[in-house]
Protein backbone atom coordinates (compact mmCIF):
# COMPACT_ATOMS: atom_id res chain seq x y z
CA UNK A 1 0.00 0.00 0.00
CA UNK A 2 1.15 3.78 -0.74
CA UNK A 3 1.72 5.49 2.40
CA UNK A 4 3.28 8.60 0.60
CA UNK A 5 0.52 11.78 -0.49
CA UNK A 6 3.33 14.01 -1.50
CA UNK A 7 6.52 13.79 -2.56
CA UNK A 8 9.14 16.46 -3.43
CA UNK A 9 11.76 15.96 -6.34
CA UNK A 10 14.01 18.05 -6.25
CA UNK A 11 11.32 21.16 -6.62
CA UNK A 12 12.25 24.22 -6.88
CA UNK A 13 9.94 27.23 -6.61
CA UNK A 14 10.75 31.15 -7.25
CA UNK A 15 9.32 34.47 -9.06
CA UNK A 16 11.44 35.82 -11.69
CA UNK A 17 14.27 33.43 -11.70
CA UNK A 18 15.02 33.44 -7.87
CA UNK A 19 14.75 30.72 -5.87
CA UNK A 20 12.46 30.87 -2.48
CA UNK A 21 12.16 27.14 -2.50
CA UNK A 22 15.51 25.60 -3.05
CA UNK A 23 15.53 21.78 -4.04
CA UNK A 24 13.37 20.58 -2.08
CA UNK A 25 13.10 16.88 -1.39
CA UNK A 26 11.03 14.31 0.47
CA UNK A 27 7.75 12.99 1.26
CA UNK A 28 4.47 12.98 2.99
CA UNK A 29 2.90 10.44 4.74
CA UNK A 30 -0.96 10.07 4.16
CA UNK A 31 -2.81 10.91 7.17
CA UNK A 32 0.22 12.83 8.66
CA UNK A 33 -0.16 16.68 10.39
CA UNK A 34 2.79 18.42 9.47
CA UNK A 35 3.70 22.16 10.49
CA UNK A 36 5.26 23.85 8.20
CA UNK A 37 7.78 26.33 9.97
CA UNK A 38 10.20 29.63 9.31
CA UNK A 39 10.57 33.01 9.44
CA UNK A 40 9.09 35.62 6.96
CA UNK A 41 10.32 34.97 3.51
CA UNK A 42 11.05 31.29 4.23
CA UNK A 43 8.98 30.22 1.75
CA UNK A 44 6.18 28.57 3.34
CA UNK A 45 3.47 30.50 1.34
CA UNK A 46 5.51 29.77 -1.99
CA UNK A 47 6.07 26.12 -1.17
CA UNK A 48 1.71 26.20 -0.81
CA UNK A 49 1.42 27.65 -3.96
CA UNK A 50 3.31 25.43 -5.64
CA UNK A 51 2.06 22.47 -4.22
CA UNK A 52 -1.62 23.99 -4.79
CA UNK A 53 -0.18 24.00 -8.76
CA UNK A 54 -0.77 28.19 -8.39
CA UNK A 55 2.82 28.60 -8.88
CA UNK A 56 4.65 26.65 -11.53
CA UNK A 57 8.10 24.93 -10.28
CA UNK A 58 11.66 26.21 -11.82
CA UNK A 59 13.16 23.18 -11.34
CA UNK A 60 11.95 19.74 -10.30
CA UNK A 61 8.12 18.66 -9.01
CA UNK A 62 5.94 17.81 -6.57
CA UNK A 63 3.59 14.92 -7.19
CA UNK A 64 0.77 13.66 -5.53
CA UNK A 65 -1.36 11.07 -5.16
CA UNK A 66 -4.30 12.83 -3.33
CA UNK A 67 -7.59 12.36 -4.60
CA UNK A 68 -8.72 15.73 -3.49
CA UNK A 69 -6.97 19.08 -2.53
CA UNK A 70 -8.04 21.78 -0.67
CA UNK A 71 -6.12 25.09 -0.26
CA UNK A 72 -6.45 27.66 2.06
CA UNK A 73 -4.66 30.14 1.47
CA UNK A 74 -3.01 33.31 3.56
CA UNK A 75 -3.65 36.17 1.32
CA UNK A 76 -7.41 35.14 0.24
CA UNK A 77 -7.69 37.03 -3.27
CA UNK A 78 -11.77 36.78 -1.63
CA UNK A 79 -13.71 39.76 -2.45
CA UNK A 80 -15.34 40.86 0.61
CA UNK A 81 -17.33 43.44 -1.03
CA UNK A 82 -19.24 40.89 -3.16
CA UNK A 83 -22.93 40.51 -2.28
CA UNK A 84 -22.84 37.31 -1.58
CA UNK A 85 -23.88 35.54 1.54
CA UNK A 86 -22.18 33.13 4.07
CA UNK A 87 -24.05 29.79 2.35
CA UNK A 88 -22.56 31.52 -1.10
CA UNK A 89 -19.09 31.31 0.06
CA UNK A 90 -19.38 27.71 1.82
CA UNK A 91 -20.89 26.22 -0.62
CA UNK A 92 -17.84 26.66 -3.37
CA UNK A 93 -16.21 23.84 -1.45
CA UNK A 94 -18.21 21.77 -3.51
CA UNK A 95 -17.02 22.71 -6.43
CA UNK A 96 -14.35 20.03 -6.85
CA UNK A 97 -17.79 17.55 -6.38
CA UNK A 98 -20.53 19.15 -8.13
CA UNK A 99 -18.11 20.54 -10.90
CA UNK A 100 -19.49 23.48 -12.89
CA UNK A 101 -22.84 22.25 -13.91
CA UNK A 102 -24.25 19.87 -10.92
CA UNK A 103 -26.84 20.98 -8.62
CA UNK A 104 -25.98 20.88 -4.99
CA UNK A 105 -28.78 17.96 -3.79
CA UNK A 106 -30.43 18.03 -0.30
CA UNK A 107 -27.52 15.68 1.53
CA UNK A 108 -25.17 18.43 0.43
CA UNK A 109 -27.29 21.28 2.51
CA UNK A 110 -27.30 18.81 5.37
CA UNK A 111 -23.22 18.44 4.92
CA UNK A 112 -23.13 22.34 4.91
CA UNK A 113 -25.19 22.79 7.57
CA UNK A 114 -22.83 20.03 9.67
CA UNK A 115 -19.97 22.02 8.82
CA UNK A 116 -20.84 25.46 9.51
CA UNK A 117 -21.97 23.80 12.54
CA UNK A 118 -18.77 22.44 13.43
CA UNK A 119 -16.75 25.64 12.90
CA UNK A 120 -19.52 27.54 15.67
CA UNK A 121 -21.63 29.05 12.48
CA UNK A 122 -24.61 27.80 12.57
CA UNK A 123 -27.20 30.02 11.87
CA UNK A 124 -24.79 32.33 9.53
CA UNK A 125 -26.36 30.92 6.32
CA UNK A 126 -27.87 34.40 5.23
CA UNK A 127 -25.38 36.66 6.51
CA UNK A 128 -24.08 39.02 4.10
CA UNK A 129 -20.03 38.49 3.38
CA UNK A 130 -19.01 42.21 4.32
CA UNK A 131 -20.75 41.66 7.74
CA UNK A 132 -18.38 39.03 9.18
CA UNK A 133 -15.53 40.10 11.55
CA UNK A 134 -12.05 38.20 10.55
CA UNK A 135 -12.32 35.33 12.83
CA UNK A 136 -16.02 34.77 11.69
CA UNK A 137 -14.91 34.95 7.79
CA UNK A 138 -11.39 32.52 9.01
CA UNK A 139 -14.41 30.01 10.47
CA UNK A 140 -16.32 30.47 7.02
CA UNK A 141 -13.72 29.50 5.01
CA UNK A 142 -12.87 26.56 7.48
CA UNK A 143 -15.86 25.53 6.82
CA UNK A 144 -15.80 25.12 2.86
CA UNK A 145 -12.40 24.03 3.33
CA UNK A 146 -14.04 20.87 5.62
CA UNK A 147 -17.23 20.50 2.27
CA UNK A 148 -14.42 20.52 -0.10
CA UNK A 149 -13.89 16.65 1.30
CA UNK A 150 -10.00 16.88 0.68
CA UNK A 151 -7.40 14.30 1.37
CA UNK A 152 -4.71 16.84 1.70
CA UNK A 153 -5.44 20.06 2.81
CA UNK A 154 -2.89 22.85 2.88
CA UNK A 155 -3.59 25.23 5.01
CA UNK A 156 -1.67 29.14 5.16
CA UNK A 157 -1.14 30.44 8.69
CA UNK A 158 -5.07 29.68 8.90
CA UNK A 159 -5.04 30.84 12.86
CA UNK A 160 -3.89 34.80 12.16
CA UNK A 161 -5.70 37.39 13.85
CA UNK A 162 -8.50 34.74 15.03
CA UNK A 163 -8.96 34.63 18.92
CA UNK A 164 -8.34 31.74 21.25
CA UNK A 165 -11.98 30.47 20.92
CA UNK A 166 -11.65 30.68 17.45
CA UNK A 167 -8.15 28.86 17.10
CA UNK A 168 -9.39 26.53 19.34
CA UNK A 169 -12.65 25.37 17.27
CA UNK A 170 -10.57 25.43 13.88
CA UNK A 171 -7.78 23.24 16.00
CA UNK A 172 -10.71 21.00 16.68
CA UNK A 173 -11.21 20.94 12.98
CA UNK A 174 -7.66 20.02 11.93
CA UNK A 175 -7.71 17.22 14.92
CA UNK A 176 -10.99 16.03 13.06
CA UNK A 177 -9.47 15.67 9.80
CA UNK A 178 -6.41 13.91 11.31
CA UNK A 179 -8.76 11.26 12.64
CA UNK A 180 -10.36 10.80 9.26
CA UNK A 181 -7.16 10.01 7.66
CA UNK A 182 -6.55 13.58 6.05
CA UNK A 183 -3.03 15.10 5.07
CA UNK A 184 -2.77 17.97 6.74
CA UNK A 185 0.16 20.60 5.82
CA UNK A 186 -0.03 23.62 7.70
CA UNK A 187 1.62 27.13 8.10
CA UNK A 188 2.68 28.01 10.92
CA UNK A 189 4.14 30.79 13.45
CA UNK A 190 3.10 30.07 16.70
CA UNK A 191 6.01 27.31 17.78
CA UNK A 192 4.35 26.72 21.02
CA UNK A 193 0.54 25.71 18.79
CA UNK A 194 3.20 23.49 16.33
CA UNK A 195 4.79 21.22 19.36
CA UNK A 196 1.47 20.47 20.84
CA UNK A 197 -0.77 20.22 17.78
CA UNK A 198 1.25 18.55 14.82
CA UNK A 199 3.47 15.61 15.24
CA UNK A 200 5.67 16.34 12.46
CA UNK A 201 7.67 19.71 11.58
CA UNK A 202 9.55 20.84 8.28
CA UNK A 203 11.30 23.56 8.60
CA UNK A 204 12.36 26.26 6.15
CA UNK A 205 14.28 28.80 5.50
CA UNK A 206 14.01 28.67 1.43
CA UNK A 207 15.13 25.35 1.82
CA UNK A 208 14.56 22.60 4.12
CA UNK A 209 16.42 23.14 7.49
CA UNK A 210 15.03 20.05 9.08
CA UNK A 211 12.23 17.62 8.26
CA UNK A 212 10.72 15.04 10.64
CA UNK A 213 9.04 14.76 14.31
CA UNK A 214 8.35 17.96 15.56
CA UNK A 215 10.72 17.62 19.05
CA UNK A 216 13.66 16.78 16.63
CA UNK A 217 13.32 19.57 14.16
CA UNK A 218 12.81 22.15 16.32
CA UNK A 219 15.83 22.21 18.45
CA UNK A 220 17.52 25.48 19.39
CA UNK A 221 20.43 24.74 16.80
CA UNK A 222 17.57 23.99 13.97
CA UNK A 223 15.82 27.02 14.81
CA UNK A 224 18.69 29.26 15.18
CA UNK A 225 20.07 28.07 11.61
CA UNK A 226 16.64 28.92 10.38
CA UNK A 227 16.84 32.17 11.47
CA UNK A 228 20.31 33.22 9.85
CA UNK A 229 18.99 33.02 6.04
CA UNK A 230 19.56 34.98 3.68
CA UNK A 231 15.81 36.87 3.53
CA UNK A 232 16.48 38.94 0.26
CA UNK A 233 17.18 37.97 -3.50
CA UNK A 234 20.44 38.04 -4.26
CA UNK A 235 20.85 39.97 -7.65
CA UNK A 236 24.14 38.87 -8.22
CA UNK A 237 23.59 35.46 -7.67
CA UNK A 238 24.95 33.10 -10.72
CA UNK A 239 22.85 30.82 -12.19
CA UNK A 240 22.36 27.65 -9.77
CA UNK A 241 23.90 24.31 -12.09
CA UNK A 242 22.24 21.49 -10.05
CA UNK A 243 18.68 21.76 -11.36
CA UNK A 244 19.00 21.37 -14.79
CA UNK A 245 20.27 17.90 -15.04
CA UNK A 246 17.78 16.61 -12.79
CA UNK A 247 14.89 18.15 -14.20
CA UNK A 248 16.02 16.84 -17.58
CA UNK A 249 15.19 13.47 -15.74
CA UNK A 250 12.15 14.21 -14.18
CA UNK A 251 10.44 15.15 -17.40
CA UNK A 252 9.52 12.15 -19.60
CA UNK A 253 8.18 9.32 -17.85
CA UNK A 254 9.07 11.09 -14.74
CA UNK A 255 9.98 7.52 -13.33
CA UNK A 256 13.82 7.68 -14.21
CA UNK A 257 15.30 9.18 -11.42
CA UNK A 258 12.95 8.51 -8.66
CA UNK A 259 15.11 6.29 -6.99
CA UNK A 260 17.74 8.57 -6.62
CA UNK A 261 15.22 11.50 -5.63
CA UNK A 262 13.56 9.36 -2.93
CA UNK A 263 17.17 8.08 -1.48
CA UNK A 264 17.46 11.93 -1.13
CA UNK A 265 14.48 12.65 0.94
CA UNK A 266 16.27 13.94 4.09
CA UNK A 267 13.34 14.33 5.60
CA UNK A 268 12.25 11.85 8.92
CA UNK B 1 -51.68 60.07 -20.39
CA UNK B 2 -52.52 56.46 -21.57
CA UNK B 3 -52.23 57.82 -25.33
CA UNK B 4 -49.18 59.66 -24.44
CA UNK B 5 -47.95 56.75 -23.68
CA UNK B 6 -49.23 53.95 -25.45
CA UNK B 7 -50.07 55.72 -28.79
CA UNK B 8 -46.52 55.72 -30.18
CA UNK B 9 -46.22 52.16 -30.07
CA UNK B 10 -49.23 51.49 -31.63
CA UNK B 11 -49.32 54.10 -34.54
CA UNK B 12 -45.48 53.29 -35.91
CA UNK B 13 -44.13 50.00 -37.32
CA UNK B 14 -40.60 51.92 -36.25
CA UNK B 15 -41.48 52.83 -33.14
CA UNK B 16 -42.49 49.17 -32.15
CA UNK B 17 -39.23 48.04 -33.67
CA UNK B 18 -37.11 50.44 -31.20
CA UNK B 19 -39.11 49.07 -28.22
CA UNK B 20 -38.67 45.86 -28.68
CA UNK B 21 -34.86 45.90 -29.86
CA UNK B 22 -34.45 48.31 -27.17
CA UNK B 23 -35.97 45.90 -24.70
CA UNK B 24 -34.52 42.78 -25.72
CA UNK B 25 -31.30 44.42 -25.44
CA UNK B 26 -32.28 45.70 -21.90
CA UNK B 27 -32.65 42.23 -20.76
CA UNK B 28 -29.92 40.77 -22.42
CA UNK B 29 -26.90 43.70 -21.53
CA UNK B 30 -27.90 44.23 -18.19
CA UNK B 31 -26.93 41.13 -16.24
CA UNK B 32 -23.59 41.83 -18.38
CA UNK B 33 -23.30 44.84 -17.07
CA UNK B 34 -23.72 43.57 -13.56
CA UNK B 35 -20.76 41.39 -13.72
CA UNK B 36 -18.93 43.63 -15.44
CA UNK B 37 -19.23 46.23 -12.22
CA UNK B 38 -18.94 42.97 -9.86
CA UNK B 39 -15.53 42.15 -11.61
CA UNK B 40 -14.17 45.57 -11.29
CA UNK B 41 -14.41 45.89 -15.12
CA UNK B 42 -17.13 48.73 -15.38
CA UNK B 43 -15.13 50.48 -17.51
CA UNK B 44 -13.67 47.50 -19.85
CA UNK B 45 -17.14 48.34 -20.89
CA UNK B 46 -16.17 51.73 -22.65
CA UNK B 47 -13.12 50.78 -23.65
CA UNK B 48 -14.29 47.40 -25.26
CA UNK B 49 -17.04 49.59 -27.36
CA UNK B 50 -14.61 51.92 -28.68
CA UNK B 51 -12.60 48.69 -29.51
CA UNK B 52 -15.34 47.63 -31.71
CA UNK B 53 -15.21 50.68 -33.97
CA UNK B 54 -12.54 49.94 -36.99
CA UNK B 55 -14.57 46.46 -37.12
CA UNK B 56 -17.77 48.07 -37.09
CA UNK B 57 -16.18 51.09 -39.57
CA UNK B 58 -14.74 48.88 -41.84
CA UNK B 59 -18.10 46.70 -42.16
CA UNK B 60 -20.21 50.05 -42.64
CA UNK B 61 -17.82 51.21 -45.37
CA UNK B 62 -17.49 48.32 -47.34
CA UNK B 63 -20.92 47.11 -47.17
CA UNK B 64 -22.89 50.23 -46.50
CA UNK B 65 -25.61 50.27 -43.70
CA UNK B 66 -25.58 46.79 -43.55
CA UNK B 67 -26.09 45.25 -39.88
CA UNK B 68 -24.79 41.68 -40.87
CA UNK B 69 -21.39 43.16 -41.92
CA UNK B 70 -21.23 45.71 -39.69
CA UNK B 71 -22.23 42.91 -36.72
CA UNK B 72 -19.45 40.75 -37.59
CA UNK B 73 -16.91 43.35 -38.05
CA UNK B 74 -17.49 44.49 -34.73
CA UNK B 75 -17.57 41.25 -33.32
CA UNK B 76 -13.74 40.31 -34.85
CA UNK B 77 -12.32 42.96 -33.51
CA UNK B 78 -13.65 43.30 -30.38
CA UNK B 79 -12.74 39.51 -29.83
CA UNK B 80 -9.06 40.20 -30.93
CA UNK B 81 -8.54 43.40 -28.35
CA UNK B 82 -9.97 40.94 -25.81
CA UNK B 83 -7.96 37.70 -26.81
CA UNK B 84 -5.37 39.74 -27.25
CA UNK B 85 -5.11 42.09 -23.91
CA UNK B 86 -6.18 38.50 -21.91
CA UNK B 87 -3.00 37.42 -22.92
CA UNK B 88 -0.95 39.52 -22.27
CA UNK B 89 -2.26 40.16 -18.63
CA UNK B 90 -2.50 36.28 -18.24
CA UNK B 91 1.04 35.74 -19.38
CA UNK B 92 3.07 39.06 -18.48
CA UNK B 93 3.37 40.66 -15.51
CA UNK B 94 1.17 43.77 -16.78
CA UNK B 95 -2.70 43.34 -15.23
CA UNK B 96 -5.16 43.77 -17.51
CA UNK B 97 -6.65 47.29 -16.99
CA UNK B 98 -3.06 48.03 -18.30
CA UNK B 99 -2.93 45.53 -21.58
CA UNK B 100 -7.37 46.54 -22.44
CA UNK B 101 -6.22 50.07 -22.52
CA UNK B 102 -3.38 49.60 -24.93
CA UNK B 103 -5.34 47.48 -27.07
CA UNK B 104 -8.66 49.24 -27.02
CA UNK B 105 -6.41 52.31 -28.17
CA UNK B 106 -4.75 51.10 -30.90
CA UNK B 107 -8.36 49.70 -31.99
CA UNK B 108 -10.02 53.44 -31.50
CA UNK B 109 -7.10 54.60 -33.71
CA UNK B 110 -7.53 52.28 -36.57
CA UNK B 111 -11.04 52.86 -36.20
CA UNK B 112 -10.73 56.78 -36.69
CA UNK B 113 -7.95 56.68 -39.31
CA UNK B 114 -10.48 54.26 -41.45
CA UNK B 115 -13.47 56.84 -41.03
CA UNK B 116 -11.45 59.49 -41.83
CA UNK B 117 -9.93 57.60 -45.21
CA UNK B 118 -12.68 56.43 -46.69
CA UNK B 119 -16.26 58.04 -45.03
CA UNK B 120 -17.66 61.03 -43.71
CA UNK B 121 -17.98 62.91 -40.95
CA UNK B 122 -21.81 62.00 -41.38
CA UNK B 123 -20.72 58.12 -41.41
CA UNK B 124 -18.40 58.52 -38.16
CA UNK B 125 -21.67 60.02 -36.43
CA UNK B 126 -23.78 56.96 -37.68
CA UNK B 127 -21.34 54.30 -36.01
CA UNK B 128 -20.83 56.39 -33.33
CA UNK B 129 -24.86 56.95 -32.35
CA UNK B 130 -26.38 54.82 -34.39
CA UNK B 131 -30.34 55.48 -34.68
CA UNK B 132 -32.76 52.73 -32.29
CA UNK B 133 -35.65 54.65 -35.15
CA UNK B 134 -33.99 52.71 -37.89
CA UNK B 135 -33.64 49.19 -36.55
CA UNK B 136 -34.36 46.59 -39.14
CA UNK B 137 -35.74 43.54 -38.74
CA UNK B 138 -32.53 41.82 -39.28
CA UNK B 139 -30.57 44.02 -36.66
CA UNK B 140 -33.93 42.87 -34.48
CA UNK B 141 -32.97 39.23 -35.26
CA UNK B 142 -29.76 39.82 -34.56
CA UNK B 143 -30.36 41.93 -31.20
CA UNK B 144 -32.70 38.71 -30.51
CA UNK B 145 -29.92 35.93 -31.26
CA UNK B 146 -27.30 37.52 -29.07
CA UNK B 147 -30.02 37.87 -26.31
CA UNK B 148 -30.45 34.43 -26.30
CA UNK B 149 -27.11 33.09 -26.32
CA UNK B 150 -26.58 35.69 -23.33
CA UNK B 151 -28.53 34.39 -21.46
CA UNK B 152 -27.29 30.77 -22.48
CA UNK B 153 -24.22 31.15 -21.70
CA UNK B 154 -24.92 32.82 -18.28
CA UNK B 155 -27.18 30.15 -17.54
CA UNK B 156 -24.44 28.10 -18.00
CA UNK B 157 -21.33 29.75 -16.37
CA UNK B 158 -22.81 31.74 -13.44
CA UNK B 159 -21.02 29.70 -11.05
CA UNK B 160 -18.23 30.30 -12.41
CA UNK B 161 -18.81 33.92 -12.79
CA UNK B 162 -19.94 34.23 -9.38
CA UNK B 163 -16.85 32.13 -7.93
CA UNK B 164 -14.30 33.84 -10.41
CA UNK B 165 -15.55 37.53 -8.79
CA UNK B 166 -15.95 36.36 -5.42
CA UNK B 167 -12.42 33.96 -4.66
CA UNK B 168 -10.35 33.74 -7.76
CA UNK B 169 -7.85 32.08 -5.89
CA UNK B 170 -9.71 29.55 -4.70
CA UNK B 171 -11.71 28.98 -7.86
CA UNK B 172 -7.90 28.57 -10.15
CA UNK B 173 -6.85 25.61 -6.94
CA UNK B 174 -9.72 23.84 -7.73
CA UNK B 175 -10.58 24.03 -11.14
CA UNK B 176 -9.25 25.18 -14.39
CA UNK B 177 -12.38 27.31 -15.45
CA UNK B 178 -11.56 30.49 -14.44
CA UNK B 179 -9.58 31.30 -17.86
CA UNK B 180 -12.23 30.08 -19.60
CA UNK B 181 -15.01 31.54 -17.83
CA UNK B 182 -13.42 34.91 -18.14
CA UNK B 183 -12.61 34.70 -21.77
CA UNK B 184 -16.02 33.68 -22.65
CA UNK B 185 -17.48 36.30 -20.41
CA UNK B 186 -15.35 39.19 -22.47
CA UNK B 187 -17.05 37.22 -25.90
CA UNK B 188 -20.41 38.10 -24.05
CA UNK B 189 -19.65 41.76 -23.30
CA UNK B 190 -18.40 42.37 -27.05
CA UNK B 191 -21.21 40.50 -28.19
CA UNK B 192 -23.51 42.94 -26.40
CA UNK B 193 -22.08 46.03 -27.02
CA UNK B 194 -22.13 45.21 -30.97
CA UNK B 195 -25.58 44.35 -30.50
CA UNK B 196 -26.32 47.65 -29.29
CA UNK B 197 -24.39 50.04 -31.68
CA UNK B 198 -26.56 49.56 -34.07
CA UNK B 199 -29.11 50.67 -32.03
CA UNK B 200 -27.68 53.38 -29.58
CA UNK B 201 -24.05 53.54 -31.57
CA UNK B 202 -20.95 52.43 -30.39
CA UNK B 203 -20.44 54.96 -27.77
CA UNK B 204 -23.99 54.76 -26.11
CA UNK B 205 -24.05 50.99 -26.32
CA UNK B 206 -22.45 50.66 -22.99
CA UNK B 207 -24.84 52.89 -21.34
CA UNK B 208 -27.57 50.71 -21.19
CA UNK B 209 -25.33 48.09 -20.09
CA UNK B 210 -23.33 49.75 -17.08
CA UNK B 211 -26.03 52.26 -15.66
CA UNK B 212 -28.87 50.31 -14.67
CA UNK B 213 -26.25 47.89 -13.13
CA UNK B 214 -24.65 50.57 -11.25
CA UNK B 215 -27.86 51.75 -10.33
CA UNK B 216 -29.10 48.44 -9.19
CA UNK B 217 -25.88 48.33 -6.56
CA UNK B 218 -27.72 50.52 -4.40
CA UNK B 219 -30.54 48.22 -3.82
CA UNK B 220 -29.70 45.50 -3.14
CA UNK B 221 -27.01 42.69 -2.13
CA UNK B 222 -27.57 39.47 -3.68
CA UNK B 223 -26.83 39.22 -7.06
CA UNK B 224 -29.77 37.42 -8.85
CA UNK B 225 -31.70 40.54 -7.11
CA UNK B 226 -28.94 42.81 -8.69
CA UNK B 227 -29.31 41.50 -12.68
CA UNK B 228 -33.30 41.79 -11.96
CA UNK B 229 -32.97 45.36 -10.82
CA UNK B 230 -30.68 46.35 -13.63
CA UNK B 231 -33.11 44.78 -15.87
CA UNK B 232 -35.95 46.53 -14.67
CA UNK B 233 -33.91 49.98 -14.88
CA UNK B 234 -32.46 48.99 -18.37
CA UNK B 235 -36.34 48.22 -19.84
CA UNK B 236 -38.32 51.40 -18.40
CA UNK B 237 -35.19 53.72 -19.19
CA UNK B 238 -35.91 52.47 -22.40
CA UNK B 239 -39.36 52.43 -22.82
CA UNK B 240 -39.19 56.05 -20.93
CA UNK B 241 -36.44 57.40 -23.56
CA UNK B 242 -38.25 56.36 -26.26
CA UNK B 243 -41.28 58.66 -25.45
CA UNK B 244 -39.45 61.44 -24.51
CA UNK B 245 -37.71 60.83 -27.99
CA UNK B 246 -40.87 60.76 -29.70
CA UNK B 247 -42.56 63.45 -28.07
CA UNK B 248 -39.63 65.88 -27.67
CA UNK B 249 -37.90 65.42 -30.60
CA UNK B 250 -34.99 64.16 -29.56
CA UNK B 251 -32.42 61.31 -30.04
CA UNK B 252 -33.33 58.32 -29.44
CA UNK B 253 -30.11 56.64 -27.88
CA UNK B 254 -29.38 59.91 -25.86
CA UNK B 255 -32.39 60.00 -24.36
CA UNK B 256 -32.50 56.19 -23.40
CA UNK B 257 -29.23 56.83 -22.06
CA UNK B 258 -29.95 60.01 -20.05
CA UNK B 259 -33.04 58.38 -18.68
CA UNK B 260 -30.79 55.31 -17.33
CA UNK B 261 -28.55 58.23 -15.92
CA UNK B 262 -31.39 60.10 -14.12
CA UNK B 263 -31.91 56.23 -12.88
CA UNK B 264 -28.59 55.99 -11.40
CA UNK B 265 -28.22 59.46 -9.72
CA UNK B 266 -31.94 58.61 -8.27
CA UNK B 267 -30.41 55.20 -7.20
CA UNK B 268 -27.15 56.65 -5.76
CA UNK B 269 -29.19 59.33 -3.57
CA UNK B 270 -32.24 57.66 -2.27
CA UNK B 271 -30.86 53.97 -3.02
CA UNK B 272 -31.31 51.67 0.44
CA UNK B 273 -27.64 51.98 0.19
CA UNK B 274 -27.27 55.45 -1.36
CA UNK B 275 -25.77 58.83 0.18
CA UNK B 276 -28.71 59.59 1.99
CA UNK B 277 -29.28 56.38 3.83
CA UNK B 278 -25.57 55.99 4.21
CA UNK B 279 -24.98 59.91 5.57
CA UNK B 280 -28.28 59.96 7.65
CA UNK B 281 -28.00 58.93 11.04
CA UNK B 282 -30.06 56.21 11.81
CA UNK B 283 -32.62 56.65 14.49
CA UNK B 284 -33.09 52.95 15.55
CA UNK B 285 -30.85 50.28 16.03
CA UNK B 286 -31.48 46.42 16.20
CA UNK B 287 -30.27 45.19 19.44
CA UNK B 288 -28.16 41.96 18.21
Amino acid sequence: MNDTCLEFRNLTLGYDGHAAVHHLNGAVERGSLTAVLGANGSGKSTLMKGIAGILKPLGGGCVSSARRLAYLPQLSELDRSFPARVVDLVSLGFWQQRGLFGRVTRDDKGRLSGCLDAVGLSGFEARPLDSLSGGQMQRALFARTMLQDADLILLDEPFNAVDDETMRDLLAVVAQWAGEGRTVFCVLHDHALARAHFPQALLMARKQVAWGRTEEVMTSDNLSRARSFQEAWDDTAGWCEEPRGLQRHLHGDGAGPDASVRKAAAHG
Amino acid sequence: MVEWLVSPFLEYGFMQRALFGSVVLSVSCAPVGVFLMLRRMSLTGDAMSHAILPGAALGFLLFGLEILPMTIGGLVVGLLVALGSGLVSRFTVQKEDASMAAFYLISLAVGVLLVSWRGSSVDLMHVLFGSVLALNNEALGVILGIAVATFIALGLFWRALVAECLDPLFLRSVSRIGGPAHFLFLVLVVLNLVGGFQALGTLLSVGLMMLPAAASRFWSNDVRALCLIAIAIAVASSLSGLLLSYHASMPSGPAIIMVAGVAYMFSALFGRRGVLASALPSRRHKAA
